[in-house]
């Protein structure tokens, strides 16, 4: 554990240190969302930085300018894949998977000497785009609101043993608000001979 | 010994961690007995919240009975004692501890001097949570160590169950102070936005403190029944709108105080565009909070009247209306809760039966079950308000 250890730098003698970690919060399809993020992050910046030879490599040599907006494409579904709205980057990610496998099967006809490059990558994108499914489903799956949670009835949990009518001032009787809270004077008090 | 460890965004874990040991005469050690999952730890999980660390221990809602004093605090603690643990750590000595404004006690914070340049003035030390104030580890665990312990304690007698005390140490004394500063006095109405733990407390507390009219804000039906419960009238903010609502409720004058138990994660949707626009802008970090909360207490508030911040804000927020708040001569009051403040006195309240914090408990699990509690908490599933967890 490298980075906990690491992080120990921070702490004082008589701090707990983690010894061996357990299970975590995170679910398959939230790690599997992350590792996603992550990927688009790293496909993003390259198509970012190096349209021409993505183009050229695929035989769809005046698709640079395309392959770049992809790129700014892949950087903005990454922000939310990676935050806690998951879902929403996600689709966003499924929705460019489809585009990108628009774009690529421009690249299979027998005029590209590179359609072979086309049609792997046009496997790759496919490979990526069920992972995409699967982690959408996955994390909507995981962190639904459970339907029935809105039919849960505490309206039997007033907290106020005497009820709530009784219970209404009932601190008045040996609490004031002190006079550092106090925030609001009646004009009656403050400026009587106006009230008058 | 076993705590909850954060491990990075949304990444809570059941670790096996070294235990703690006494470090300075003023410590304590002690064996929790119960400890909660509270709503600002859901920024620590979302990230949020800067400066956290691999490896931070979770949690700053804990009780527990004391099996170990330094020895500069056995004059105010001794082994077996059952104390609550507030969630600010003061000394009691500085010149804010003095004037009872615990939450910014100058001396606290072991990492003050980044306190100093994030906050501009160092604020006191907080269990389990950011290094900006002391990184301490947090007491979701089966042993915290409390620093200042002789000042940093309440006594609870026996005889009474954890559940009723528990909450003493933070989301009790939070809703009664959010009420306090609001000023709340007979024959007000009071609009409390947000129906979660310390929303619901806020709304006993203002029922205590005699406000006329109390109504909880939310969206999420089983809160919003919680909050009936306790006599408050509610709206659904997906149903209906709110301020059209507080204005046929005040004769369009508007509530007289407006308490904000929401703070920086107001629920994103699509009748609140606003909150759109926040969450793009926090994502893109260009943007701390979503502050929809403040903008709609803004607007809505009766002239002269009182807005309450108890929800946790973080850094920076945008298109806050300050010309409608100046013009309306609003006042503001905010503050992290100054728990000592307030404890002996609502002690004595539950002691009484004149409240029960545990009402608000939907969840009691073993603290092995404390990262699948993060989620339920957060995705509001299974009716979760209020998780309680003892190892």
């Amino acid at each position: 554990m490298p980075l906990t250890n690491l992080t120990g730098i921070a702490r004082s003698d008589g701090d707990p240190r983690v010894e061996q970690k357990g299970p975590s919060s995170m679910s398959s399809a939230d790690r599997l969302a992350r590792a996603l993020g992550w990927f688009s992050i790293g496909l993003g910046i390259t198509e970012l930085v190096a349209p021409g030879r993505i183009a050229r490599a695929l035989g769809l040599d005046d698709k640079a300018g395309l392959i770049r907006a992809y790129g700014v494409r892949e950087l903005a579904s990454a922000i939310p894949t990676l935050s806690v709205d998951k879902p929403l980057g996600l689709a966003a990610r499924i929705g460019g998977d489809a585009l990108d496998l628009a774009t690529l099967a421009t690249g299979l006809h027998r005029d590209n000497p590179k359609r072979g490059n086309a049609a792997i990558a046009i496997a790759l994108v496919a490979g990526i785009t069920l992972l995409d499914i699967l982690a959408y489903t996955g994390v909507k799956a995981v962190h639904r609101r459970d339907p029935h949670s809105g039919e849960r009835d505490y309206s039997d949990r007033s907290g106020l043993p005497r009820g709530p009518q009784a219970s209404r001032g009932l601190a008045r009787g040996d609490f004031d608000i002190p006079p550092d809270y106090r925030a609001e004077g009646q004009t009656a008090d403050a400026v009587p001979h106006l009230v008058a | 010994m076993k705590a909850l460890v954060w491990h990075g965004k949304e990444d809570i874990r059941y670790d096996t961690v070294s235990d703690p040991s006494i470090e300075n005469p003023r410590d304590a050690i002690i064996k929790v007995t119960s400890c909660a999952i509270c709503g600002s730890d859901l920024h620590l999980f979302h990230n949020l919240i800067p400066a956290m660390l691999p490896g931070d221990i979770m949690g700053h809602e804990t009780m527990g009975e004391v099996v170990e004093v330094g020895s500069a605090a056995k004059d105010s603690l001794k082994k077996g004692d059952r104390v609550v643990i507030p969630f600010t750590i003061q000394c009691g000595e500085c010149d804010q501890c003095r004037r009872g404004n615990f939450s910014v006690c100058q001396r606290t914070n072991r990492k003050g001097g980044l306190g100093d340049k994030a906050f501009g003035h160092r604020t006191a030390g907080l269990f389990g949570y950011t290094h900006l104030t002391g990184g301490y580890p947090g007491g979701q665990a089966e042993y915290l160590r409390v620093p200042f312990a002789d000042t940093t304690h309440i006594k609870v007698p026996d005889g009474i169950e954890d559940e009723k005390l528990l909450f003493l140490s933070d989301i009790l004394p939070t809703g009664w102070q959010a009420a306090v500063q609001a000023d709340i006095q007979p024959g007000d109405t009071v609009a409390v936005w947000g129906c979660g733990p310390v929303g619901q407390m806020t709304i006993r507390s203002a029922i205590l403190l005699g406000a006329e009219q109390v109504i909880g804000i939310d969206h999420l039906p089983e809160r919003l029944s919680m909050a009936a419960a306790a006599g408050a009238i509610t709206i659904n903010f997906e149903e209906e709108s709110v301020v059209e609502r507080l204005n046929e409720l005040t004769g369009g004058e508007g509530p007289h105080k407006c308490i904000d138990a929401v703070g920086t994660e107001s629920h994103v949707n699509l009748g609140q565009p606003d909150t759109l626009i926040d969450r793009a802008k926090q994502m893109l970090m260009v943007e701390n909070d979503r502050p929809h909360v403040l903008r709609e207490m803004i607007y809505v508030c009766r002239p002269a009247g009182v807005i309450s911040i108890i929800g946790v804000y973080l850094g920076l927020v945008d298109k806050i209306p300050m010309g409608q708040a100046m013009n309306k001569g609003l006042t503001f009051r905010m503050a992290q809760a100054h728990v000592p403040r307030w404890t002996g006195d609502l002690l004595r309240r539950i002691e009484d039966g004149q409240i029960d914090p545990s009402f608000v408990i939907t969840h009691k699990v073993d603290l092995s079950q404390g990262p699948e509690m993060y989620a339920t908490f957060r995705d509001k599933a299974d009716g979760c308000i209020k998780v309680m967890l003892q190892p």
